[in-house]
């Protein structure tokens, strides 16, 4: 269980990330808004108080490891990276630029935090497999997180992993899908349903939750039970709001892939900070 | 001049043999070797591996987009990871190939067997014959193709420690031996004159090798003094070698089991257009599939041994 000082203050940041995410992809001027509020809660989780890291050591041989398989929700990754002491903020608006580390998809060879270079989709999960046997092999305690697409899900590739991994046993493998129903050219439903989702995982042979991926409660305790999972790897439908936070975006299609305007960053900023605002009010009350 | 072509000493070996004797052998002391591989490792030689170091292998089934991008998690980790299958299959990977390992800079040591109509039977879709054009366009892909068991030894005990990944293509077929076994050291990146000769160059690569040897010593006979060169590193290639080869006999002869176009005769031209442009034959599969025969017999209906590329040399001088 978070503690209630721990809840508020991720509560807290979970706003000024958000804000610091919106503000670099419209620095970018391209970018993925919808996909990358739904999966910030998570992330957020994973880096400050799930995952044991050093962001002053990148390469800590013993560190646990976060593939994002979905890459084009990279910029809430750079996002948490950079309030977790990684490099610093100043550093988001340059995301896409020119001779920028913030490449529109990871790229792990410009900047040590990202495990793998990834944006061509169902690639990373399986990266995280190999990283998953690597570190087995050799006898680190350290476990390995990935998060897929609900879209990226329609990728063949995903079940060749999905297979895979039961069958190694892999116990310290979490993966993590963020389940915002949305995808480039529509519903995931209506472009190409993958429902049952949580029946297929289940007869995949993964150890299989559902949770509210918005709510740090329930994220935190999804990963302490997946830690406690012996035999075979755990996989986590948490189920997300594209766009999640911004009133104009949530659940939004068209906002995928586009960044918004100054007007609408201005909008957005301003609906967040209100929002945080009446959280303090609340936990001071 | 025309010195006589070094002795083929009578070893015969394919090289997926030399590869799968070469990991076992490697395997006990370096033991950041590891092996995939997807349901062909009676076939890629991998077999001996996984049974001598079970846990240091991985079987990945019929899966072989899955099986490219474990091999990158598995070096992005720390391991060097051989990853076999067949040329055609694992190259048909290439979306894997250009995201998980290269641009994720994964020091993945990609194993294609089974290439070339050398295969014979089994017919075009499992002949790898695109895979060294395919695999030359990545950003940071070393190709290495061995032209017996030596080279195919010494190139996988280089590739332990090569930095970043590398495409090691083998055959199914017997290699004649080419290298002299005394002393004999594999040099990453270095082609190597195997017969000398002033009248044109045959540059070859892996399976031709042997062919374009023999096809050297039947034009000698006929008082045509060819140069043959061995390019078992297709990428990076030796440039300077085939600079000094188009000076000094002002023809090349390039002989490949694999599509002309972007394979060793694209790789040769690239490098002498800006260097040192002379005539160039491109001899290989002129933008057709390969198909069922025995070995011997695709060799010489695609003119690949030594009197086809011998016939082929002499049109080429007579041009």
């Amino acid at each position: 269980m978070l503690d209630n000082a721990t809840l508020e203050t991720l509560r807290r940041r979970s706003y000024d990330l958000r804000i610091d995410n919106l503000t670099a992809i419209t620095a970018g001027e391209s970018g993925h808004p919808g996909g990358t509020l739904s999966a910030m809660d998570i992330m957020q989780t994973l880096f400050f108080v799930e995952m044991s890291h050093r962001p002053k050591e990148p390469h800590w041989p013993d560190r646990d490891r976060f593939v994002l398989s979905k890459g084009h929700a990279v910029p809430a990754l750079y996002t948490v990276l950079a309030h977790a002491g990684y490099f610093s903020r100043d550093l988001l608006p340059t995301l896409r630029h020119l001779g920028s580390p913030l490449q529109g998809h990871p790229a792990n060879f410009l900047l040590p935090s990202m495990e793998a270079s990834t944006g061509s989709l169902g690639q990373g999960f399986s990266i995280a497999i190999g990283m998953a046997l690597g570190v087995r092999l050799d006898g680190r305690k350290s476990r390995v997180y990935a998060m897929i697409g609900d879209g990226e899900s329609e990728e063949g590739q995903i079940w060749e992993a999905a297979m895979s991994a039961p069958k190694y046993k892999l116990d310290n493998l979490c993966v993590i899908l963020d389940h915002n129903k949305g995808q480039i050219d529509g519903y995931v439903k209506d472009v190409m349903d993958i429902e049952p989702i949580a029946d297929k995982w289940r007869a995949f042979n993964w150890n299989v939750l559902t949770i509210d991926g918005h709510d740090y409660q329930q994220i935190a305790d999804a990963f302490a039970k997946a830690r406690d999972t012996k035999g075979k790897p755990t996989f986590i439908i948490a189920e997300t709001v594209k766009g999640k936070g911004v009133s104009f975006m949530e659940n939004k299609i068209g906002w995928h892939g586009v960044a918004p305007t100054k007007e609408q960053l201005a909008q957005a900023v301003a609906e967040l900070q209100k929002a945080q605002a009446a959280l303090s009010s609340k936990g001071a009350a | 001049m025309g010195a006589p072509a070094q002795p083929i000493t009578g070893t015969s070996v394919a090289s997926r043999d030399a590869f799968g004797e070469a990991i076992v052998r490697l395997g006990e002391t370096h033991k950041e070797l590891v092996v995939l591989d997807a349901d062909l490792s009676e076939s890629t030689r991998s077999k001996k591996f996984s049974q001598k170091y079970p846990e240091r292998f991985f079987q990945m089934g019929i899966a072989e987009s899955n099986m490219v991008s474990v091999a990158a998690g598995l070096a992005l980790s720390g391991h060097v990871p051989f990853c076999c299958s067949f040329g055609a299959f694992l190259t048909g990977r290439f979306d894997q190939i250009r995201m998980s390992v290269c641009y994720s800079a994964a020091s993945v040591r990609l194993v294609g067997s089974h290439c070339g109509v050398g295969i014979g039977e089994d017919g075009y879709s499992q002949m790898g014959l695109e895979d060294i054009a395919l695999m030359r366009t990545l950003p940071t892909m070393a190709v290495i193709q061995p032209a017996d068991d030596l080279e195919t030894a010494g190139a996988v005990e280089y590739l332990l420690g090569h930095k970043g990944p590398a495409y090691l293509r083998t055959t199914r077929q017997k290699l004649d031996r080419v290298n002299n076994p005394d002393g004999y050291k594999f040099q990453f990146g270095k082609g190597v004159t195997v017969v000398d000769g002033t009248d044109l160059t045959i540059v070859a690569s892996g399976g031709t090798v042997g062919p374009a040897v023999n096809a050297a010593k039947q034009l000698a006979g006929e008082g045509v003094k060819a140069r043959v060169i061995n390019i078992h590193t297709i990428k990076p290639i030796d440039v300077d070698l085939l600079v000094k080869a188009a000076r000094e006999t002002k023809r090349i002869l390039t002989v490949e089991d694999h599509q002309t176009t972007g394979g060793l005769g694209g790789a040769v031209c690239e490098a002498l257009a800006d260097k040192e442009p002379v005539r160039i034959y491109r001899h290989g599969l002129h933008d057709v599939f390969g198909e069922s025969g025995t070995p011997k017999g695709l060799y010489e209906h695609f003119k690949l041994d030594a009197a086809g590329i011998a016939s082929v040399a002499k049109e080429f001088l007579a041009k």
